[in-house]
């Protein structure tokens, strides 16, 4: 034993960098900041733009040249490529970051205790942050998820069932049609409430005809990810359970369904995060409300996106304040549910 | 069977209350630009709904947001397949997936304080240096709440999905076409060129469509960032425009019954753009997955 592991040989690695490489790199980058600040400073262009600009041109041109005098034009050709494909992803990464930041810089300075235990009963939207609170559109934005859920879920599991169990004949049409219905914009679905319940009837908005068009956005994605968990299940489960005598339904009620059980849980949380934020149809179908409301069938609600929408609209600083701290929350929110919809995900395999 | 019986509730209820609208407004309500209703002298109340601003509104915008977010997330998808090492991407494809996730109103809320006041320079630089160009021509310096600003705000918010479809048709490219390419010693960048993007070149269609799709009904985001104005703008840069969605909720408040009404069908006419231009889109991404081409 020990002779072999005398005699292994580390496996060599010619196409990674070495040392040296890693270090002509870094200083190609350097004197490309360095340049870009000279230029700046010599020529009329200023600004942060002006900066960046000139270092993608001047990191790209070093890269091309270098691979050029080294390996030729093909190479040159190359690097240029490389390079735009990090600078894209660069300018993609970008404004997420900044997204994440904005929002917990400007949030977090409009957080009080009193956010989280009061209401705006007894305060306006433009009163200063210390008083009042987003109690009531965090207990609103909670409420209308569950009962989104409780609608969606039993009608998206159950078109998954049929796309992946019972593959009847009309399968693909319906697998197109949630496909389509993915697609349809939050506000037609909010609209769509409100034509067919609220227009014409004596309804008013609450908190239920706000869940209805959210299950509507639910659907699509929690059928389309229990679809694809449900697609993992091993066939020879499937098999043993009618192999065994039972009926079709009960291998699916017994079997698969159990044996994908934290994938569906995963399904659901996505559909969750999906829904959580959306502020379009909840303008049409919520009513309004700045106080907890426990009833879901009668009068107004409020919710997170809701409470930010009106922040927004008001303008004053105390508004856009409380604006920015509600979107903080509810990106804690997202967050957390994606995060827990990632952790059961992975479990799974 | 329950995503058609959905479906169809939608056409079937939006058609029949804009029936009316459409009735009394014919052809005027897809081609003038005019939405008002105004009392005249005999105080008979005159209507006049129509939403061709808003559609070459939405229009701009989408394209705008389509020419900026497509190449990037094509870019992105590239960088991710052929050139982040594992750790990298693992990291970067999380991002990409939360970023699905954010709330749109939290893209409003960026793209107004964070966004847009950069976003006005850029205008203003693009329109000196290429003002000559019809499309970013401004008849005077109001480069604030544009359709440009609006469509950078879409652009960012469609990156995720065009991103994702083009990473996983990417993904599929054969592998032994990749390693073909390479023993014939191509340069990573030849094989994408000559393996990669011919194999995907119709799955970034099909994503770029579902992109499209999505910034056709943004609501939110839009209303937030862009100044809302009943005319018809062609000048991406110049400070006024409008979108279909955000017509609707800025219409809202204040509507009369036949005003709600006139509203539903406009959201009709959204709901069969965005229904169209989505199924074309996934039978594209579908047809090309299926076929492994």
């Amino acid at each position: 034993m020990t002779n072999l592991e005398a005699s292994a040989v580390t496996p060599l690695t010619p196409w990674k960098a070495t040392l040296n490489q890693r270090l002509f790199t870094v200083l190609l980058l350097a004197v490309a900041i360095a340049l870009s600040y000279v230029v700046v400073a010599v020529t009329p262009m200023k600004g942060k733009l002006a900066y960046a600009f000139l270092f993608m041109l001047f990191s790209v041109g070093f890269q091309a040249t270098h691979a050029g005098i080294k390996r030729g034009r093909t190479a040159a050709v190359d690097a240029i490529a490389g390079s735009i494909a990090v600078a894209g992803a660069v300018l993609v990464f970008t404004p997420v970051i900044s997204l994440i930041f904005t929002t917990i810089i400007r949030g977090s300075k409009g957080l009080r205790v009193n956010t989280f235990t009061q209401t705006m009963e007894h305060a306006a939207m433009t009163d200063p942050i210390s008083q009042g609170g987003l109690l009531h559109s965090l207990i609103g934005t909670l409420y209308l998820i569950l009962i989104a859920t409780v609608i969606s879920l039993p009608l998206a599991l159950l078109t998954a069932l049929y796309l992946t169990e019972i593959k009847g004949r009309a399968a693909g049409f319906i697998q197109f049609l949630v496909q389509a219905m993915s697609g349809v914009p939050s506000i037609v679905a909010g609209v769509f409430i409100y034509a067919a319940l609220l227009l014409t009837t004596s309804l008013h908005g609450s908190t239920i005809m706000g869940a209805l068009p959210l299950a509507i956005l639910m659907i699509p994605t929690v059928t389309r990810t229990a679809q694809e968990v449900l697609l993992l299940v091993p066939q020879d489960l499937r098999e043993a359970g009618v192999a065994l005598g039972a009926t079709q339904w009960k291998t699916v009620a017994t079997i698969v369904v159990p044996a994908a059980r934290s994938g569906l849980i995963t399904a659901v949380i996505l559909g969750i995060a999906r829904i959580a934020g959306e502020t379009a149809p909840l303008l049409f179908t919520l009513g309004v409300s700045d106080k907890i409301n426990w009833n879901p069938l009668n009068g107004g609600q409020s919710a997170l996106p809701y409470y930010v929408w009106s922040g927004l609209g008001l303008g004053s600083p105390e508004a856009i304040q409380r604006a920015w701290t509600g979107i903080l929350v509810l990106l804690m929110i997202v967050l957390v549910l994606f995060t827990a919809a990632r952790i059961l995900g992975r479990e799974k395999k | 069977m329950s995503s058609l019986v959905i479906l169809s509730l939608i056409g079937i209820f939006l058609a029949y209350r804009g029936f009316e609208t459409f009735r009394s407004q014919g052809i005027h309500f897809l081609t003038s630009p005019d939405w008002l209703s105004e009392t005249d002298a005999s105080g008979k109340v005159i209507y006049k709904f129509g939403m061709s601003a808003m559609l070459i509104g939405t229009l701009l915008i989408s394209i705008v947001a389509v020419i900026v977010g497509v190449p990037l997330s094509v870019l992105a998808a590239l960088f991710l397949t052929f050139y982040a090492p594992n750790s990298l991407k693992k990291f970067f494809v999380t991002i990409v997936d939360v970023m699905a996730a954010f709330p749109s109103i939290l893209y409003g809320l960026w793209g107004f304080f964070v966004l847009s006041p950069m976003a006005e320079y850029w205008a203003k630089l693009i329109n000196k240096y290429f003002g000559w160009f019809p499309a970013f021509h401004v008849d005077d310096p109001s480069f604030n709440s544009s359709p440009f600003i609006a469509g950078l705000v879409l652009s960012i918010m469609i990156i995720p999905i065009v991103t994702s479809v083009s990473r996983e048709i990417f993904s599929q490219t054969p592998l032994d076409r990749i390693q073909a390419a390479y023993a014939l010693g191509a340069t990573r960048w030849a094989m994408i060129r000559t393996v990669a993007l011919p194999f995907g070149a119709s799955g970034i269609v099909g994503g770029a469509m579902l992109g499209l799709g999505r910034a056709l009904g943004e609501t939110v985001a839009v209303y937030s960032v862009l100044n809302i104005v009943y005319k018809i703008n062609w000048h991406v840069l110049y400070g006024f425009g409008g979108n279909v969605a955000s017509m609707i909720v800025s219409k809202w408040g204040e509507a009369s019954f036949t005003e709600a009404k006139a509203l539903l069908a406009a959201g009709l006419v959204l709901f069969i753009m965005t229904l169209l231009v989505n199924m074309g889109a996934n039978s594209i991404v579908t047809r090309t997955i299926k076929s492994g081409r």
